[in-house]
């Protein structure tokens, strides 16, 4: 193994991208990344979340080769991404939720070939790295369909597998399972789960499903108006945000606003008190023994639980570290 | 009967609208135009003097005018039987235009329209503008021409639109109407007078050329416009467009009527 | 736990490279002539198109017997040799204009995550077959014009008619790729593009010496649409040169696909630099 496959698979620092954009009639500078300083291991799973417009689009390019940083640098596998494009191509994969890297009107079939070609992978390379994604994402069913026919479900699979086709050390999803149904989420993740067992490969997620984050990621970044404004673990954020969840209960009857409950917050009530919500810090109590003190006060016929938003929670990292 | 003419003119006004988005657009566009008037300038003006100064009653003065007009009218008429509304047809999603209470080939006729007419403002007339500044054009001083001219223009403008209509709505019979449309392509660019005035044509390709409403898109109003041929000749050019509008917007008629029966026989 | 997988290198040997374009491209062709009827209209079109424009010269004909110094047989040579190369030009690198798509879409990203150099994996990205058709009606004028134009048989009509014909593809190829260039910055103008591209194709029918000054310079050496076909005409047939043109530059074609590929590369650069932000 070569020194490059020691150092860290990501390595920012004081990275900087700006935009010239034109509001109405004045141009302004848009800051889209704003001195970005991060370090990744090899087989970390981090999750890069933050609101749209955030920077998050900005950084994969620039990660990829795809934008010239306005200022500070990058390494990615140990190489400059832009000078270097195509060799980091080869080691890197990437996955973009809202566009497709297939080619469009041909069956999966033909562009798994065609990827296969472009890696150079041997015959019997191909042949097996096929037939092993195939079989992990259940591709099978729809090899020889077009791409355009494909469902969502079936088309972020196809694309997952296209970008693990030639093994590569560093997978950036973006935004991978959005729109996707349960089910579908959960064998995407559970494939990337398994692919990091097995071959140590690097993950980073960007994402605004919390979902996503939980199950995949022992790594989060948040990013916020260009700025990291967290770097740590689920629960250190969780901790950071005093992240609420929000209990939401359907009673029986009509009820004053149940505030003053111990260990939870009242949000707000609908139809005059029959729907209320409230928000508990997760760190601090449990839905059970909110629900508890709530079914104290009044019969509960139903109930719901909401995680954080990211957006609420990104936005409170904010107002934590100003 | 008001309500229904106020529901057109919206649709005209916002077809209108639609275009000015693409100013950009519309200045690549004079940059191409410009080009390709230039071109056809050097070609079609070295016709006329090798003919010894004047062919078939064109000038170089005259032909320049044809020229930038014909130039000018390209923005605003569709030579490329390409339309939206085919695109439509062919997924099925026409099935929600004919739910809305507006009669679809008007709706359509009126839309396009005022796409057209929007697009005189930045391709039309700065392309004849730009040419009577490099090469000069002669423009008639009676006013009876430009008036005679808008409304010849407006008619071209509209047979463009019904008779490319035609092309989308042959669709709800053909599956693909590729081959009409690349027929219609070549066919209207040429007997339209786009590339060379049909004047110039020989006998034989001249009267095929007017048993088409080809004519009457682009070369009748050019004619017009530039008094080419005289008042008289002016007003017969327009009473052939009109007979012409009426031809095929009954055509169109017809088998939208028809393409309708035949949706709704076929099931959503 | 990581494997031992090998780090990924470049592919030995020039077979091996040039293996991924020629399997999209193949992928391309096949599934092109897989639609049958959509694939004969579209060759039946093109192949309309190549002779309405010989109609439209023919026309002009119909009423003068020599413009810019050429009869029509001499022209048909003009129109043969153009046609043929800008079709095939066409065929290659035609679908080289559909990148203000990609730029809208965001779809030209996926092109930088492959490791193939950008504009190498757009120019072999697809192929359009339908110009075929259009190709032979230039090929057979330009045989036609051969026969009759009054071109003497021997090597030096065949060297300047290779010369001229593949210099004339390659001079437009590069027209191409200079438009492309050029659309970073057009976005939505790129209609612009077609002035020299659809332009130049029209004025490389056209005899030089019908054009005024401006555009001689323009289209007889700026965007050099001129030495695509009409000068190694005018080469072959022994004509007199005419103003700013002398009669031996048919020779010389070779150098105007040269100059169209270097500003081509230039415009491309460029073009590139600007999407990408700051130097490359």
């Amino acid at each position: 193994m070569s020194a490059i496959d020691q150092g860290p698979i990501i390595e920012t620092d004081g990275l900087t991208r700006e935009f010239r954009v034109r509001d109405g009639r004045r141009r302004r500078l848009l800051t889209a990344v704003d001195g970005l300083t991060v370090r990744v291991e090899p087989g970390a799973a981090v999750g890069y979340i933050g609101a749209n417009g955030a920077g998050k689009s900005t950084t994969i390019k620039m990660l990829t080769g795809i934008l010239v940083p306005t200022a500070g640098s990058v390494r990615t596998c140990g190489l400059r991404p832009v000078p270097d494009r195509r060799r980091l191509a080869r080691q890197v994969g990437v996955v973009f939720g809202q566009r497709s890297q297939l080619w469009w009107d041909l069956p999966v079939r033909e562009s798994f070939r065609i990827l296969a070609a472009i890696h150079a992978l041997t015959r019997a390379e191909e042949a097996d790295r096929t037939a092993g994604l195939v079989e992990q994402l259940e591709l099978g069913g729809f090899l020889s369909v077009p791409v355009r026919q494909l469902s969502l479900g079936q088309r972020m699979r196809a694309e997952v597998a296209a970008a693990l086709l030639h093994s590569p050390r560093l997978v950036i999803l973006d935004e991978p399972t959005i729109g996707l149904d349960v089910l579908s989420k959960q064998r995407l993740r559970e494939f990337l789960i398994s692919e990091r067992r097995l071959h140590g490969t690097t993950l980073l997620l960007t994402t605004h499903d919390m979902g996503d984050v939980e199950r995949l990621c022992d790594r989060i970044l948040v990013i916020d108006h260009g700025r990291l404004a967290y770097d740590g673990d689920l629960q250190g954020l969780s901790r950071t945000v005093g992240a609420q969840r929000v209990l939401v209960v359907d009673l029986a009857a009509p009820a004053p606003d149940l505030t003053g409950l111990d260990g939870a917050v009242h949000l707000s009530s609908e139809a005059g008190g029959l729907r209320q919500r409230l928000a508990f810090d997760a760190e601090q109590t449990t839905a059970l023994k909110v629900l508890a003190a709530v079914s104290a006060e009044a019969e509960v016929l139903d109930l719901a639980v909401e995680e954080p938003d990211i957006e609420d929670v990104v936005r409170r990292i904010y107002a934590e570290t100003r | 009967m008001r309500a229904t003419a106020r529901v057109y003119w919206r649709l005209l006004v916002a077809g209108f609208r639609r275009q000015s988005a693409y100013r950009l657009a519309a200045l690549g566009g004079l940059v191409a135009n410009l080009t390709f008037g230039l071109l056809k300038v050097a070609i079609l003006f070295a016709t006329v003097r090798a003919a010894g100064g004047t062919l078939h009653g064109y000038t170089t003065e005259s032909m320049s005018t044809y020229v930038w007009l014909s130039q000018g009218m390209l923005g605003s008429v569709n030579l490329t039987g390409r339309t939206d509304l085919a695109l439509r047809v062919k997924d099925g999603q026409v099935a929600v235009d004919f739910l809305r209470p507006v009669d679809l080939q008007a709706a359509t006729l009126a839309t396009e329209s005022g796409m057209a007419l929007f697009a005189l403002l930045p391709r039309g007339l700065p392309s004849v503008l730009l040419g009577a500044v490099t090469i000069g054009i002669a423009m008639p001083t009676a006013p009876v021409f430009y008036l005679l001219g808008t409304v010849s223009l407006l008619l071209g403008i509209v047979i463009s639109a019904a008779t490319v209509y035609l092309v989308a709505v042959l669709g709800f019979w053909l599956i693909e109407t590729r081959g009409v449309q690349i027929l219609y392509m070549v066919a209207s660019g040429f007997l339209s007078g786009l590339y060379v005035p049909i004047a110039l044509f020989p006998q034989w390709l001249r009267i095929a050329a007017a048993a088409t409403p080809f004519p009457s898109i682009m070369m009748y109003p050019i004619d017009v416009l530039s008094g080419f041929g005289g008042a008289g000749r002016a007003a017969a050019l327009v009473l052939a467009q009109v007979a012409w509008l009426g031809v095929v917007a009954a055509a169109g008629h017809a088998l939208t009527r028809a393409g309708r029966r035949r949706l709704e026989v076929q099931g959503g | 736990m990581a494997s031992t997988r090998a780090l990924r290198r470049p592919p030995a040997g020039l077979r091996a490279r040039l293996r991924p374009y020629r399997v999209v491209l193949a992928s391309r062709a096949r599934s092109q002539r897989a639609y049958r009827t959509s694939f004969a209209m579209d060759l039946g079109g093109s192949g309309l198109i190549g002779l309405v424009e010989l109609a439209e010269v023919w026309v002009l004909f119909s009423n003068v017997t020599v413009l810019g110094g050429m009869g029509f047989r001499q022209i048909l040579l003009v129109f043969g040799m153009a046609d043929l190369a800008f079709s095939m030009a066409d065929l290659s690198f035609g679908h080289l204009d559909s990148l203000p798509d990609y730029l809208r879409a965001g779809t030209l990203d996926a092109f930088y995550l492959r490791p193939q150099p950008l504009l190498l994996q757009l120019i072999t990205s697809d192929v359009s077959l339908r110009r075929l058709a259009r190709a032979a009606v230039g090929g057979a004028a330009l045989g036609i014009g051969l026969a009759v134009s009054g071109a003497p048989w021997g090597p030096r009509t065949a060297a300047l008619l290779v010369i001229g014909v593949a210099s004339g593809y390659a001079t437009f190829a590069g027209l191409f790729v200079w438009a492309a260039g050029l659309q970073f910055f057009l976005l939505d103008g790129a209609e612009m593009t077609n002035a020299f591209v659809y332009g130049g194709r029209y004025a490389a029918t056209q005899p030089a010496p019908v054009w005024s000054r401006p555009l001689k310079l323009v289209f007889g050496f700026f965007f050099p649409m001129a030495f695509t076909a009409y000068l190694p005409a005018v080469t072959m047939l022994g004509l007199p040169g005419s103003a700013w043109l002398p009669a031996w530059l048919g020779w010389c074609a070779p150098v105007a696909a040269v100059w169209s590929w270097a500003m081509g590369l230039l415009c491309w650069r460029w073009g590139v630099r600007h999407y990408q932000g700051g130097g490359g």
